[in-house]
This record gives C-alpha cells, sequence and structure tokens, in this order.
C-alpha cells in the first residue's frame, strides 16, 4: 500500500478504537467540569473575582484533564503488541505516532475547547473573550498533546507510568500554559494579545515539528526491551 | 578582623546574620550530602559484595 | 592528529581505563576545590567590604550564584553526555549523566533556597514569583524527573537512553521556558521588586566571587567523577576487573 491510504487506514482505526472506549473519553471532560467547579467552591463565589481567575482557571482545568488521558496514548497497543508492529511497517513512524496524536486531540482537546465556553460562563468570564479563549485552548492542547506524547511514550512500558509521566511532562507545559493564559487575560485586560497568541502558535508548530521524532525514539526504547 | 569590629559583629552580620548563616547552613549541608552520599553508596556496593561472595561459597 | 584524538577518546570510553584513569583526578579536584571555596568562603564572609544598597546580606552571593551557574551548566552536560550516548552508544556517558543528576539537583535546590533567603532581606519575602526564582524551580523539577525515570526502569540501559531523550527535551524547552517566564513575570509583577541595576563588583567582591564559581565547578566535576567511578562498579559489577576491585575494598575495610 502507498503512503496516503495506510495513513486513512491508521487514523480510522484509531478513532474505531476511541469511539470504542467511550467511557473513557468522557473522563477528561467530567475531571475538567469538576476541576473548574472546585474553584469556587475552593476559592470565592464571588463572580468578579471568579472572572480574574477564569482564564487560568479554564487553562489549568484543561491542561490537567490533557494529562490525564495521555496514559493511553500508547498503552493499549504496547499491550497488545500492535505498537511493535507499527514501529516496523513501511509506514513512517513519525507520521503514525503525529496520525496518534491527532486523533488523541480530536477525542480530547477538542471538546474540552468546545465545553470551555459553558463553563466560562459559570466563572463569569466576558463574552468577548470567548473566541480568543476557543482558540487559544485548541492551540494549546494539541501543543501539549505533542508535548505529552513524549512523556507517554518514555513510561509506557512502566506499570505505574500515569505519575511519573505527570512529573516529567509539567515542567514542559509551563510555556504553554502561561503565554495561553496570557492571551485571554491580555484581552480581558483590553491589552494586546497578538503577541501571546503568536508565540502560543509558535510553540504548536516547533513541537509539531520535533516532537514526532523524540517520541519515536522513546517508544523504539520501551519496544526495544 | 577584616571587613567586622569584632567576632560578635561577625556573627550578627550587621542585623542579616540569621539569612546568611542559614544560607550558609544550606550550603554546608549541600556538601555534606555531595560527599556522604558517594561513601554511603560505596558501603552499600562492598555489603552486596560481600553477601554475594558469601552465597557462592556455600 | 585526528587518529589520535579518536584513540584517546575510545580509550576514555572504555569504563574500566575511566575508572583507573579518574581516581586521581577526583582526589586532586576535590583537594583543589575545598582549598579554593574555601578560601573564597573565608575572604567573601570576613573581608570583603559591605555592600552599599544590602548591607551584609549580599554575602549570600558567593554560594547563591555559583550554585545557580552550576545547576545550568550540569543540566547542559547532561543533555550533551546524552546525545553522545545516544549517537555513538557509549555507555560510559550515560553513567556520567546520571551521576550528573543528583549533584547538577543540589545546586539547584542550593540556589533556589538561597534565594529564597537572600529575597526575604532583600525584597521582604520569601518568595516571590520572580523570574529567576521560578525558572530554576522548574529547573528542580526536570531534574527530579530525570531521577525518577531513571529510577522507574525495570532494565537501566533503558534507563539511560530514555532519560537521554527526556533531558535533550528539557535542554530544548529550557530557553523557552526562561523566556517565557521573564515575559509572564514582567506583566504580572510591579517592578519595584526588581534589583536595580548591580552596580560593576569592586575587586574585593569580586575576586572571591570568582574564586567560589571555580571552586564550585571543581568541587562538581570531582563529586560527578567519584560517583561515576561507583557506577561504574555497579553496572559492570560481573566483569572481572570489578570483582578483583570490590574484593580489594572489602578486604580493605
Amino acid at each position: 500500500m502507498t503512503f496516503l491510504p495506510l495513513l486513512k487506514s491508521v487514523f480510522r482505526r484509531e478513532m474505531q478504537l476511541a469511539y470504542r472506549r467511550r467511557s473513557d473519553l468522557a473522563n477528561p471532560l467530567l475531571f475538567f467540569l469538576i476541576v473548574v467547579v472546585l474553584f469556587p467552591l475552593g476559592v470565592t463565589p464571588d463572580m468578579t473575582k471568579l472572572a480574574d481567575m477564569a482564564p487560568g482557571v479554564l487553562w489549568v482545568g484543561a491542561l490537567l484533564a490533557n494529562l490525564l488521558s495521555l496514559d493511553l496514548l500508547f498503552r493499549s497497543d504496547y499491550e497488545d503488541g500492535s505498537l511493535e508492529q507499527m514501529l516496523l511497517a513501511s509506514l513512517p513512524p513519525t507520521s503514525l505516532v503525529l496520525c496518534k496524536v491527532w486523533v488523541h486531540w480530536l477525542v480530547t482537546g477538542l471538546p474540552l475547547t468546545i465545553m470551555a465556553p459553558l463553563l466560562s460562563i459559570m466563572l463569569g468570564l466576558p463574552g468577548n473573550a470567548l473566541p480568543l479563549l476557543m482558540l487559544t485552548l485548541a492551540l494549546g492542547t494539541l501543543s501539549l498533546s505533542l508535548i505529552g506524547s513524549i512523556g507517554a511514550a518514555l513510561t509506557v512500558g512502566l506499570q505505574k507510568g500515569g505519575l511519573l509521566l505527570t512529573l516529567l511532562i509539567m515542567p514542559l507545559f509551563v510555556p504553554v500554559i502561561i503565554f495561553g493564559t496570557g492571551a485571554v487575560q491580555a484581552q480581558v485586560a483590553g491589552l494586546p494579545w497578538q503577541a501571546h497568541l503568536a508565540m502560543l502558535a509558535a510553540m504548536t508548530t516547533g513541537s509539531l515539528a520535533l516532537s514526532p521524532l523524540l517520541t519515536v525514539a522513546a517508544l523504539r526504547i520501551a519496544v526495544g526491551d | 578582623m577584616g571587613a567586622f569590629d569584632s567576632f560578635s559583629a561577625f556573627l550578627a552580620m550587621g542585623d542579616h546574620g540569621v539569612y546568611v548563616w542559614s544560607a550558609y547552613a544550606v550550603g554546608a549541608a549541600v556538601i555534606a550530602f555531595n560527599v556522604i552520599t558517594p561513601r554511603l553508596h560505596r558501603q552499600r556496593l562492598i555489603s552486596d559484595h560481600k553477601r554475594r561472595m558469601r552465597r557462592e561459597q556455600r | 592528529m585526528w587518529q589520535a584524538f579518536v584513540r584517546w577518546f575510545h580509550k576514555w570510553s572504555s569504563p574500566k581505563w575511566f575508572y583507573t584513569m579518574s581516581q586521581p583526578w577526583s582526589f586532586w579536584l576535590g583537594w583543589a576545590a575545598t582549598l579554593i571555596i574555601a578560601s573564597a568562603l573565608v575572604w567573601g564572609l570576613m573581608f570583603a567590604p559591605v555592600e552599599r544598597l544590602q548591607g551584609n546580606s549580599y554575602r549570600i552571593i558567593f554560594i547563591h550564584v555559583p550554585s545557580a551557574f552550576l545547576s545550568q551548566a550540569i543540566y547542559a552536560a547532561i543533555a550533551v553526555l546524552g546525545l553522545v550516548g545516544l549517537v555513538w552508544k557509549m555507555k560510559l556517558a550515560f553513567f556520567v549523566a546520571k551521576q550528573c543528576i543528583p549533584v547538577g539537583a543540589s545546586m539547584a535546590l542550593l540556589a533556589l533556597v538561597t534565594g529564597a533567603i537572600w529575597g526575604k532581606p532583600t525584597w521582604g519575602t520569601w518568595w516571590e514569583w520572580d523570574a529567576r526564582l521560578t525558572s530554576m524551580l522548574v529547573l528542580l523539577l526536570l531534574y527530579f524527573g530525570l531521577w525518577a525515570l531513571h529510577n522507574a526502569m525495570e532494565r537501566p540501559e533503558s534507563g539511560d537512553r530514555a532519560a537521554a531523550i527526556l533531558a535533550l527535551v528539557g535542554v530544548v524547552n529550557l530557553p523557552i521556558i526562561k523566556f517565557s517566564v521573564e515575559w509572564w513575570n514582567t506583566l504580572h509583577q510591579p517592578a519595584t521588586l526588581k534589583f536595580t541595576e548591580a552596580p560593576p563588583m569592586h575587586p574585593s567582591m569580586l575576586i572571591p566571587f570568582l574564586m567560589a564559581i571555580v571552586g564550585f565547578y571543581l568541587a562538581s566535576m570531582a563529586w560527578v567523577l567519584m560517583r561515576t567511578r561507583l557506577e561504574i562498579l555497579q553496572r559492570e559489577r560481573k566483569s572481572r576487573w570489578v570483582e578483583d576491585e570490590l574484593n580489594r575494598f572489602a578486604e580493605g575495610q
């Protein structure tokens, strides 16, 4: 088979697998909802104060939800041996990793982005910031999935990889969350936000270029043992 | 004594004694950590080796 | 010339050769470091003049800045060694990289704690989300991540390679993290807490300061060499010469 049909069939397989694990897919979304609900309960129900925090709270919630789902990115493929087959296939493994990450974003990052407006109303975020919030979340969660795939690949062979994954990857998420919340906060405050967005987009494209290579290298270590 | 009039002035560090000396105490602790942990590691290697030797003799 | 270099490189990449040759090195480096650090600190604590703006609290600089330098230099070294190990499949580079982690982490911790202590008399608060403190905290977390990854892997060889990849990711990210934290910091923090531009140091402060930096470099090298030698003994314990060496240790004890 040639490149594109093969990639398409991989994509279809990933989507099918994701569909069969629908309950797993709902978990990050529920987690996002609960984290966001906890903030007013834990900090303050005052809507004006919440509005100040809203971009940060939504971003932290989305980041944690994304992190929670990353552990499953390669796990089932690793356990049933299909990952080994994929790395040996005629397809370049980087394109395969990209395909998997793309599907991961479609089933977590995108739903999180779509859910964000609802939760932002509950936190009293001004309505005019909504489009930018969604745009930064869409771009940012893709970048989180890409960077996170390296961590997921490094910990795939471990029994209790989840917590370790958090420790490994969290420091690398720092710039993403800074530029993501920065853009939204700047817009709410009436400041120019374009530079933040441009930086976030640069991070996403940069991770798009680099992370698949490292993810493949990490997967080879896991499979090689 | 250099920049200080007396030993007690040296210890006081012009009201900043607590900060300076606690910082240096942490510094000493870090140096001690770096000196002592290799020693402990070495001892563990040796005792592991001895145990292995004993097992092999049996 | 080139061939001589390659031969020299191969020699040093053999764990046994490294083990034998590094022994005097760690000894002399350790003593030189002790001497230099001791004289730098005595000079810095007792004889350097009082700083005009900060009073005596500035004397923390003699351990704060060297440890901050070292924590970053060691992280860079880990990444370079990891790359060498991955590209040339050199075991020894991985051993050194692994044993750099605790030394670097302890330096990052020292820089953070002394920074916080210094912050109290200077800024009036222990912790400030200052750009440098924050990025140092991230660096410490990266170190912890590397160490945790080493410990989590069942086979040390895969731990080596996994940690090398993580170190490379981290080293690409560190400048971005630094930049982003600085950017974020200027938005969030009033500039009043920033240090005023440091005046050029008087030689009587500068000399002990530079000596402390050199001393910390030498001490870190000595510690890494010492740790690497033990790592070699542990990882190569099945080979004949290591067994002999351990027997010698056991008898001497």
